[in-house]
């Protein structure tokens, strides 16, 4: 039987300490959608799309009410572009990510994933296609979101691509210069990019998957924010262990509902990423929970070390809670959608080095990074190479989600407003890499490769 | 369906008669009642069970927390699931 006290600290965690579902993503597999003709391609996107996804919202929003837990998101991935519409004959691509944004808009999701390519050892004519309709594809639509593997552990990094993307980011930004560049907070290039991942902007559904998957993210860095105060000023086993039990809470939800998710779309359940993401909301940031610990400041010495205790803290108590854990599972360190990053980054504590080393002890990497608009494309393809690394030699996902601010000088605010919030311009470097991207070619696979 | 009712806010008269009577409205059975009042707080928490009403649960969510709007509470209804799930292996 339950008692008082648990009934009363699960409606706090909801009502006070910003506990939600971030998301529940319905994966879907758009191979059968292959056509010659790309006009019929891009109907049989849209009708796959609708005719699967067409109650995700309002189930959603029926489990929401009944459970009386927020569920932020409603989202929707797909088969990575450049693998359906390599059948098509045309060049242009940018109809296709016209189509998923219809899909999305009939669906009522807010956004849709999988304008991507997977290019880690090299490219097809396809994804060569994909990757030059980007700027334009997040232009013109609104909810698409469009993800680019540059590399892996096993394939190294694909240099050609990294430079490639530095171009691409630039280009989006250009394009999109009247939102502040908005089209590159829709755009993620990755290294060892995952197959299940339900968060945006980065999600799509990998061609391992099944036909259609629900996938769902949890949240709640309130809740161990609160939870870590108090064990105020006790020795870090404490720490860990009063994490990895909030996490624990935290992921039986994510698990209910996304069963519950799942019986009622009549869809496969996929997995739980267990995430901590937070969002520009006071209350909900990660940042916080690192200065909880006894950083002054997020982004001083000690925080990468911060960092690596919650993330293993979170994923050690969420992994038994589950019965199938996947995604990205980490912490997550968007500067914008965390409204202590964003004041960490402010008072000139959190620089871009020390966010680069940051990633490479939590899930993905650089993320909602603002910087002048003059940072050049090589500086940014530059960014992305170091991550990159971090990523292929770490055998884990990393990630660049940059935004070169047109117009914009080191600490103007860049403004994007709702759960991508907003963020003080960054300094980079102002010494030149061009020379080494304009190189070329492969970084070949480290020996963590040859595992056979 | 078992569910648990909240009801949390400043102390009134009639409180639990108002709550009680729209359950009895809706046939959801009251299977038990905890309340406290702490500085005049009011926190009520009943476990119900739904199975017999005639609205859908979303339904009956909306009337409580409209009920709860009304005689200036917060009041909540919420599958039982949840709370098995956050605090029951």
């Amino acid at each position: 039987m339950l008692n008082q006290n648990e009934i009363l600290q699960t409606i706090q965690m909801i009502d006070q300490q910003h506990l939600d579902i971030r998301t529940i993503t319905m994966g879907i597999s758009l191979l059968s959608c292959a056509d010659a003709d790309p006009k019929r391609a891009c109907q049989k996107i849209y009708d796959k799309i609708t005719r699967y996804a067409e109650k995700l919202v309002s189930t959603g929003e029926n489990i929401e009410r009944e459970f009386g837990i927020p569920i932020v998101n409603k989202r929707i991935s797909v088969t990575p572009i450049a693998l359906v519409a390599a059948a098509s004959d045309t060049e242009d691509y940018v109809p296709f990510a016209v189509a998923l944004d219809n899909a999305a808009k009939t669906c009522g999701v807010n956004f849709i994933g999988g304008f991507s390519a997977l290019v880690q050892k090299g490219m097809t004519d396809a994804d060569r296609k994909l990757i030059a309709a980007i700027p334009e594809a997040l232009a013109t639509t609104d909810m698409v979101c469009s993800s680019v593997n540059v590399g892996s552990t096993k394939a190294g990094i694909n240099m050609d691509a990294v430079a490639q993307m530095g171009q691409v980011i630039k280009k989006a930004a250009d394009l999109t210069a009247d939102r502040g560049g908005f089209g590159c907070a829709k755009l993620v290039v990755f290294c060892n990019a995952v197959e299940d991942n339900p968060f945006m902007a980065g999600a799509f559904h990998g061609a391992g998957e099944p036909e259609r998957v629900i996938n769902v993210g949890v949240s709640g860095p309130g809740v161990v924010h609160h939870a870590l105060q108090s064990v105020n000023g006790q020795p870090f086993d404490v720490v860990a262990e009063t994490i990895k039990k909030t996490a624990f809470r935290i992921t039986r939800m994510g698990q209910l509902v996304a069963q519950e998710a799942s019986r009622r779309l009549d869809t496969p359940f996929g997995i739980v990423d267990l995430s901590l993401a937070p969002t520009p909301a006071k209350g909900d940031s990660v940042a916080r929970i690192l200065e909880e610990m006894g950083l002054e400041v997020c982004g001083t010495h000690g925080t990468t070390a911060a960092l690596a205790l919650l993330n293993d803290a979170v994923k050690k108590g969420g992994v038994m809670a589950s019965s199938s854990v996947g995604g990205l599972s980490g912490a997550f360190i968007p500067v914008s959608e965390d409204e202590g990053m964003i004041a960490a980054a402010r008072s000139g504590a959190l620089t871009i080095d020390k966010l680069e080393a940051m990633t490479c002890v939590c899930s993905v990497g650089l993320d909602m990074i603002a910087v002048p608009g003059d940072t050049t494309a090589e500086t940014l393809s530059a960014i992305i190479a170091d991550e990159a690394a971090i990523g292929m030699v770490n055998s884990k996902t990393t990630a660049v989600r940059i935004i070169p601010v047109p117009g914009a000088k080191v600490g103007d605010m860049m403004e994007m407003g709702g759960l991508l919030g907003s963020a003080p311009v960054q300094e980079v470097h102002p010494f030149s890499s061009a020379d080494f991207i304009h190189r070329g070619g492969r970084i070949p696979a480290p020996m963590q490769s040859l595992k056979n | 369906m078992k569910a648990i009712v909240t009801v949390i806010g400043k102390d009134h008269v009639g409180i639990i008669a108002s709550v009680c009577a729209l359950l009895a409205e809706q046939k959801v059975n009251v299977l038990d009642i905890s309340q406290t009042v702490m500085q005049d707080y009011f926190t009520m928490i009943m476990m119900v069970d739904a199975a017999e009403s005639d609205v859908p649960f979303a339904e009956l969510s909306s009337l409580l927390e409209a009920k709860g709007q009304e005689i200036g509470l917060s009041i909540r209804i919420q599958r039982e699931d949840i709370f098995n799930a956050m605090h029951r292996i």
